[in-house]
């Protein structure tokens, strides 16, 4: 950037002497250093220093106090053989597709009803939020509690009303485990799709809705092709954070299943835990964590790409 | 840590004083003690929370205390999940610092072997003054070069079971062999009250159930050598084939996903009639007569009866889970932490905590089989000498880091756990093998 030089007034030139420090900032190289160090701090502390720990236990035996030895990439090899990382990766694929298509779906059409003008807009708003609001720990166990197979209000209901005469097994049976995880994701995620969506179309200038209205344009066609192209920015990058985030879920299935049952809803995260810091096998753990990389490294370049693609356009 | 007699506080605290007297805090510091009142030792407790929560108030309200007058630290007592110890003892050991004790379930000291303090000499002391340690105890706590924590307890597990609906199907006593308790849960499910039975990931009554289970069948994970993997025999897989019928035709199918808690709650609800458990569901029936109450209004607790599991065709075997105390290697308090570890162990001390439990547990040494409590309750009496009837993990070979790393990874819980959702019992055999071999292997 070109600097101006401006001549300093009296007042000014009369004041006190700046620091050697202060005189280092005012070069726009160094006071970016300086504004960028705490966050690069941060990052190492929280980010790489892990990342860097967890490619280093991965490739010793190391288990729970025993620092261990170098072993290559034998913990990598011996998980190809081991069907339940089969099974986990599997399940976390199948989990993180199902999850982003009913989150994005419904999230898109919960931000086009909260785009519109109604009575009591801001505290629907709010409530929206709620599902992401409380502590995902917090509400999973309350959604235990209703797949409970003795006790489960949702059942209970069902009974009730005369749809079901005998017992739904939520979180016994092993595709209904993984159908009610799969629930209780969508139920937590849509809210953050749905305000960040929002987000995206209000940005929308209104008169371009308008223009197309005047030329003849049906409401679908307005939403196919004027919302849709100039919100996919924002649907690219709140898909993006969404899948990361949903690959290496945790909390959810560990409170609602613990991976079971018989590992039918075992994820990457969920076995790595189980495995590293359940079983003390630390190595073995880190390699199940680290098998995800490879793979979300690949959704996030393809997805950059597709944003500038699609930003240039 | 060594007791304070006055003459020495006087010393150390008028050297306290004196040096902040006249150098502050420089000059404490160069007398390289802390003045006497900061010189109480912490030592901290960590346990599951109780199945019998009268006795983690007891823990809280009079051990507390006492430990405090006896040995002047200061007791911390944490209590978790259960199926959060093992994460959390992981976590403090690779952090190297966090609860000087804990309370380990299973075999999980074998996991923890060069983490954990030896304690021999605490585990001689208590075994020569009580009769000796069971078996059990000693399988889990002693890798076979230290005593990796001081034994416990030892929790029995039994079948508690409704009399009046076992009655009503027929029984008048509770079946001793699998194929006649098959039997019986069938009529018991058609009426309604079906066996309740978790084979789910959960620590305790999963695994007590599975692997007696599959020894009373001729199953073994591995040899005596501790090496050759032979779960894929012909009595794994009847064992395998057995459990698939019984779970159909007699059991609550949503049991695959229980854990520890949800069979008392299942049983207390009246929905189930008999489960494999600790005597907690009968334990807190009989302090709440009044809250659990059968359909004719009685106290639930009067229609309850215990049974060990019943016999297959290799013989009738128990698993019974045991508890260690194992004093952890990184902890700072190791002195104060062994005296404590002396104190709550011997006789008197521990009868207190022993009597809480009300029969729920036996004392890891014999002489508790003969404690007057077991004279109170002739329901509880299964229990009293259920740890002489057990088995462990990693039969026929030790209970050590490998059969461990099976029970942790529920490999046997996992094998039934397959077949009864559908696939074949030799599949689910044959895919437990591939497990077990990969750790035996290691």
């Amino acid at each position: 950037m070109a600097v101006t030089s401006y001549p300093v007034s009296e007042a000014y030139a009369g004041g006190p002497r700046r620091g050697a420090f202060t005189r280092l900032l005012e070069d726009e190289r160094w006071l970016a250093l300086v504004l960028l160090l705490p966050t690069t701090l941060l990052l190492a502390i929280f980010i790489a220093y892990p990342f860097e720990k967890g490619i280093e236990l991965s490739v010793t035996d190391s288990k729970v106090g025993v620092p261990g030895v170098f072993v290559g990439l034998s913990n990598f090899v011996a998980l190809m053989d081991d069907s339940i990382f089969r099974t986990a990766v599997w399940n976390t694929f199948y989990y993180t597709i199902v999850t982003t298509i009913f989150k994005l779906a419904l999230g898109l059409w919960l931000a086009l009803l909260l785009n519109r003008h109604f009575r009591g807009k801001a505290v629907t708003r709010a409530f929206v939020l709620l599902p992401f609001i409380i502590p995902t720990v917090l509400s999973t166990f309350a959604w235990k509690w209703m797949f409970d197979p003795t006790f489960s209000v949702i059942n209970w209901t069902l009974f009730r009303v005369g749809l079901i005469h005998g017992r739904i097994n939520w979180l016994s049976d092993p595709d209904l485990a993984m159908v009610s995880v799969i629930i209780v994701n969508i139920w937590r995620g849509v809210p953050f799709y749905a305000i960040s969506l929002l987000a995206g179309l209000q940005t929308i200038n209104p008169e371009l809705q308008e223009a197309a209205a005047i030329d003849g344009a049906r409401p679908w066609q307005r939403f196919w092709h004027v919302t849709w192209p100039l919100l996919l920015p924002v649907t690219m990058v709140v898909v993006l954070f969404s899948i990361i985030q949903t690959f290496a879920d945790f909390q959810l299935v560990y409170v609602l299943t613990s991976g079971g049952p018989a590992n039918s809803t075992q994820l990457f995260a969920t076995y790595a835990y189980q495995i590293g810091v359940g079983t003390g096998l630390l190595s073995q753990g880190a390699a199940i964590s680290l098998a995800m990389f490879p793979i979300l490294l690949i959704v996030v370049i393809v997805q950059l790409l597709y944003i500038r693609r699609v930003e240039t356009h | 840590m060594p007791r304070i007699h006055r003459r020495k506080l006087l010393q150390l605290s008028g050297a306290g004083a004196i040096a902040a007297r006249t150098g502050g805090m420089a000059a404490i510091l160069a007398t390289s003690r802390a003045p006497a009142i900061a010189q109480t030792a912490t030592v901290h407790w960590l346990r599951w929370n109780d199945f019998v929560p009268a006795s983690d108030v007891y823990l809280k309200q009079q051990v507390i205390p006492a430990a405090e007058k006896a040995l002047g630290i200061k007791l911390n007592i944490e209590t978790i999940n259960g199926n959060d110890l093992q994460a959390r003892t992981t976590s403090a050991i690779q952090s190297g610092s966090g609860p000087d004790v804990i309370c380990g379930l299973n075999n999980w000291p074998q996991l923890y072997a060069e983490s954990v303090a030896d304690v021999e000499d605490v585990v001689n002391e208590i075994g020569k003054a009580q009769g000796g340690f069971y078996d059990e105890s000693k399988a889990v706590a002693n890798n076979g070069k230290k005593w990796l924590g001081v034994p416990w307890c030892v929790l029995g597990a039994q079948i508690v079971y409704r009399k009046s609906w076992l009655a009503e199907a027929g029984a008048t006593k509770f079946p001793e062999t699998w194929d006649e308790y098959r039997a019986l849960g069938k009529k018991l499910k058609a009426a309604g009250r079906p066996v309740g039975q978790t084979l789910g990931h959960t620590f305790g009554d999963a695994p007590t159930f599975t692997y007696p289970l599959m020894w009373s069948y001729g199953g073994k994970e591995v040899e005596a050598d501790g090496k050759t993997v032979v779960i894929n025999s012909k009595g794994t897989v009847d064992s395998v084939k057995f459990m698939t019928a019984f779970w159909k035709e007699a059991h609550d199918e949503g049991g695959l996903a229980w854990d520890d808690t949800n069979n008392n709650r299942a049983f207390l609800a009246g929905t189930i009639s008999s489960t494999l458990n600790g005597a907690s569901i009968y334990l807190l029936a009989k302090s709440k007569p009044e809250t659990y109450l059968d359909e004719k209004g009685k106290p639930m607790h009067l229609d309850m009866a215990h049974s060990p599991l019943p016999k297959g065709p290799a013989g009738q075997y128990g698993y019974h889970l045991p508890m260690t105390n194992m004093l952890m290697g990184y902890s700072k308090n190791q002195k104060a932490a062994k005296d404590f570890l002396r104190w709550m162990t011997s006789k008197d001390v521990y009868q207190g905590w022993f009597n809480s439990q009300g029969g729920y547990s036996v004392g890891a040494t014999t002489i508790w089989e003969k404690d007057p409590l077991w004279d109170k309750d002739p329901v509880m009496l299964p229990f009293r000498a259920a740890a002489r009837a057990g088995r462990f993990p990693g039969y026929a070979g030790p209970a050590g880091r490998q059969a461990a790393e099976g029970l942790s990874k529920y490999l046997v819980t996992d094998m039934y756990a397959k077949a009864v959702q559908g696939m074949p019992a030799e599949e689910s055999v044959k895919w437990a093998e591939g497990e077990f071999r990969a750790i035996y292997r290691a």
